[in-house]
């Protein structure tokens, strides 16, 4: 495999450095909120890893969509790439989600509507990963992994307008949420800018990390080849 | 209002959590790499001397 291209490498560097200021952004320019003060600041992390990971479930869908027509295994890589990268940061969302949760809630977790959603989407991505090492045959795992993560792709919009659809004690972020919200606040123009500039360094950061996992994934199948190759 | 004392316990732990599972994902694929160069590179001298 070629040397990193110049690009990833351009990638890294700056993924890096918008991480550094989004760290500057979250603990030295926005102000503390009011009733939760320091905790309050999980929250910029915790829906920038959220947005990305939905990005990418649903990024997943429109791999799993063009491998479905193109039938071109590159597809399935770019595929599996978005759902892997997408599970860790939706995972990093359930878990500061559940720490913020504690001293807001009184509870570390609650079968709320969100929060059920949100562990089932988890759960249907998890389960694509497992059900993939099952299938030997590359073409019909891929072909498996393309209508899965189609099917799957469903329930991002569920678990994006859950707080919308039933009543939830989660908060909304952007427009009116459910009534019985707890823990909502109200955001000065200091906190939705370092809001927005974090969900634009982990959309960053996601680009970059999807990059390097398709480098992963075409070494593998590379690796993979020459196996059968030195076998035969 | 929450405890200063109580609150930034919770921040703390929030992005140990965080950094935790992002540095931990960056090794993983750091080590799959790793292991996926050796086993090319091992499966190529093989290649070599059939």
């Amino acid at each position: 495999m070629r040397s990193q291209p110049k690009g990833l490498t351009f990638m890294t560097i700056l993924s890096g450095l918008l991480f550094l200021g989004a760290l500057w952004m979250v603990f030295v320019y926005a102000p503390l909120e009011a009733v939760m003060n320091y905790v309050q600041k999980i929250f910029y992390f915790h829906i920038a890893n959220a947005w990305v990971g939905m990005l990418g479930f649903m990024a997943a869908a429109v791999a799993g969509i063009v491998y479905l027509v193109k039938k071109d295994m590159k597809w399935d890589i770019v595929e599996l790439a978005a759902v892997e990268i997408s599970l860790v940061f939706f995972s990093i969302t359930i878990a500061s989600g559940s720490i913020w949760a504690k001293p807001s809630w009184g509870t570390w977790w609650t079968w709320d509507a969100r929060l059920t959603t949100a562990a089932i989407l988890e759960m249907i991505y998890l389960a694509y990963l497992l059900l993939r090492q099952g299938i030997e045959d590359p073409e019909q795992r891929a072909r498996f992994g393309a209508v899965y993560t189609l099917i799957g792709s469903l329930s991002v919009p569920i678990t994006f307008f859950s707080i919308r659809i039933w009543q939830t004690i989660h908060p909304a972020v952007i427009g009116a949420g459910s009534s019985s919200a707890v823990g909502s606040f109200g955001m000065t123009p200091k906190m939705l800018a370092t809001m927005f500039y974090c969900l634009g360094t982990f959309s960053v950061i996601f680009v970059t990390l999807l990059w390097y996992r398709i480098r992963l994934g075409v070494l593998a199948e590379r690796v993979e080849q020459i196996k059968l190759q030195v076998m035969e | 209002m929450l405890p200063y004392a109580v609150s930034i316990k919770y921040m703390i732990g929030g992005y140990i959590v965080i950094f935790a599972i992002l540095f931990g994902y960056l090794i993983s694929l750091f080590v799959r790499w790793r292991k996926l160069r050796q086993d090319l590179r091992t499966l190529e001298e093989m290649q070599k001397r059939q």
